[in-house]
């Protein structure tokens, strides 16, 4: 299993868990684990055409699947999936 | 001071900086650097405060502040430039005395204003180095953009609830390389709601502290040229797990302002960039209708056959209700069985603003015509109607 951190503003959508444990494979595999155990969580993540939405980041350790192979980058067991949103507070 | 164009420190200067000038990479050439330089601050809020105090102190020379905003009762949870002797004063101008009041030696330049597209290239140009500590996503492209723009550092952070992001964004180091800016981080902002801001998601009082603070040792890293600064990287923050992460960060070939073929050459509009306002082909949208708290409680004097439903979260549930039902804002899709098709329907949530959002969505997506908005929300009930209620 590879694990994924759920960032604040969408454990609303994961039962408020921080982390959840999903299958390796590809990043879109591991992801679409995720969004088969939370439903809900789909449509933040992916658009209409099912390609990730601008304002999420996802790192697979600490670097960004874009400077890997994207979507089809390699998860094994062990590794750590960082979905990263932008947030904005600071008031 | 400055003689012949060089930086001089007057006695009472150099012992307040004699921490600095001992260290060894730092030294007297460092407070130089700090004290000819000039330190935009955007937002004198949370993340403001503590990165304020620590410029000031450490002797930046020119601090200019940005807020159009009071000091309000909610602020002083984490916003410690201020004192409740501040309450009601524009925040600049509280927090021009207070920095005054701690280096002397130093020029706090006020703009009471929102930063907007029409003046943030005219305040943003005659500064070095910009600390964004804004509180919504329109302005934190803002920034990013007129610094792009006009080649200024970024110095970033923001905060939500228990985590925090910080990076420096744009800046240029000692091989002439550039670093990212915010839009290779984040291409598009979230759609709105989906992200609440601190004064609707809440924040932990001290995470701002922990953040701005880091802002502000970046910054002074920037100016002064010691260490390495947080380009490139962004460095995450959990308070309620104390997780911390490092990851990488890269330009984009596809950044509109820099990336291979730049399409932006100026500021845009930002309120309709975040999808804030509202394009006009739903400008047919139906209007959401409302009734009052007053209007309420006659309703449920008469025990008339009304539906009131809460679309706050549980915890503000228990913090005060009228016993509406509960369906969260964030899962009304998934109650929406629940609510009524027939009979008067109440929506409120704390102020007004998200229950009107669940109705235009309800409206618009399930073709209710029987939804009510309750104005001004719980806040107006236990203003108007049961002063006993707690309020928050």
């Amino acid at each position: 299993m590879a694990k994924i951190i759920i960032p604040t503003p969408l454990r609303k959508f994961t039962s408020n868990q921080a982390a959840v444990a999903v299958q390796e494979g590809t990043v879109l595999e591991s992801i679409r684990d995720l969004t088969q155990q939370f439903p809900d969580l789909d449509k933040h993540l992916f658009n209409e055409d099912q390609k990730l939405r601008g304002f999420v980041r996802i790192f697979i350790g600490e670097n960004d699947i874009e400077d890997l192979e994207g979507q089809e980058t390699r998860v094994n067991p062990g590794d750590t999936i960082s979905i990263i949103p932008a947030i904005a507070g600071g008031l | 001071m400055t003689v012949n164009g060089e930086i001089k420190f007057s006695p009472e200067e150099l012992a307040r900086y004699s921490r600095h000038l001992i260290l060894p990479e730092f030294n007297i050439e460092g407070q130089k650097k700090l004290k000819q330089a000039k330190v935009l601050v955007v937002g004198t809020g949370g993340l403001g405060a503590p990165l304020l105090l620590y410029l000031a102190a450490a002797g930046v020379g020119t601090i200019g502040l940005v807020d159009f905003d009071v000091v309000d009762d909610s602020n002083l949870q984490r916003q410690v430039l201020f004192t409740r002797d501040d309450l009601g004063i524009p925040k600049v101008i509280a927090a021009k005395k207070r920095l005054e009041a701690l280096n002397p030696f130093i020029k706090i330049i006020p703009h009471q204003t929102a930063l907007t597209s029409d003046n943030a290239l005219d305040i943003i140009r005659d500064y070095d180095v910009v600390a964004d500590g804004t509180d919504n996503f329109p302005t934190r492209y803002l920034v990013n953009d007129a610094c792009v723009l006009l080649g200024k550092v970024n110095v970033y952070a923001s905060i939500y609830r228990f985590e925090g992001q910080a990076t420096v964004f744009n800046y240029k180091n000692k091989a002439g390389e550039l670093g990212p800016n915010y839009r290779d981080l984040f291409p598009t902002p979230p759609p709105p709601g989906l992200v609440p801001s601190c004064a609707e998601g809440g924040v932990l009082g001290v995470l701002p502290g922990i953040l701005g603070s880091i802002q502000a040792s970046e910054v002074i890293k920037v100016l002064s040229g010691v260490g390495e600064p947080l380009s490139g990287r962004l460095f995450l923050f959990d308070a309620a797990t104390f997780e911390t992460r490092t990851l990488k960060i890269k330009r984009r070939k596809d950044n509109p302002l820099n990336g291979e073929n730049p399409s932006q050459t100026g500021l845009i509009d930002y309120q309709q960039f975040c999808g804030f306002e509202k394009p006009t082909d739903q400008a047919e949208k139906l209007p959401v209708k409302s009734i009052n708290v007053k209007q309420l409680q006659e309703l449920i004097d008469r025990n008339a056959n009304i539906q009131i439903v809460d679309v706050r979260e549980a915890y503000e549930y228990e913090i005060a209700n009228i016993h509406g039902e509960l369906m969260p804002k964030s899962e009304v899709t998934s109650h929406v069985q629940k609510i009524s098709k027939d009979k008067q329907v109440i929506v409120h949530c704390r102020s007004g603003k998200r229950s009107a959002d669940v109705i235009e969505m309800l409206q618009e997506k399930y073709g209710f015509d029987n939804l009510y908005n309750l104005e001004g929300g719980i806040l107006a009930w236990a203003k108007e109607i049961d002063q006993s209620m707690p309020t928050y």
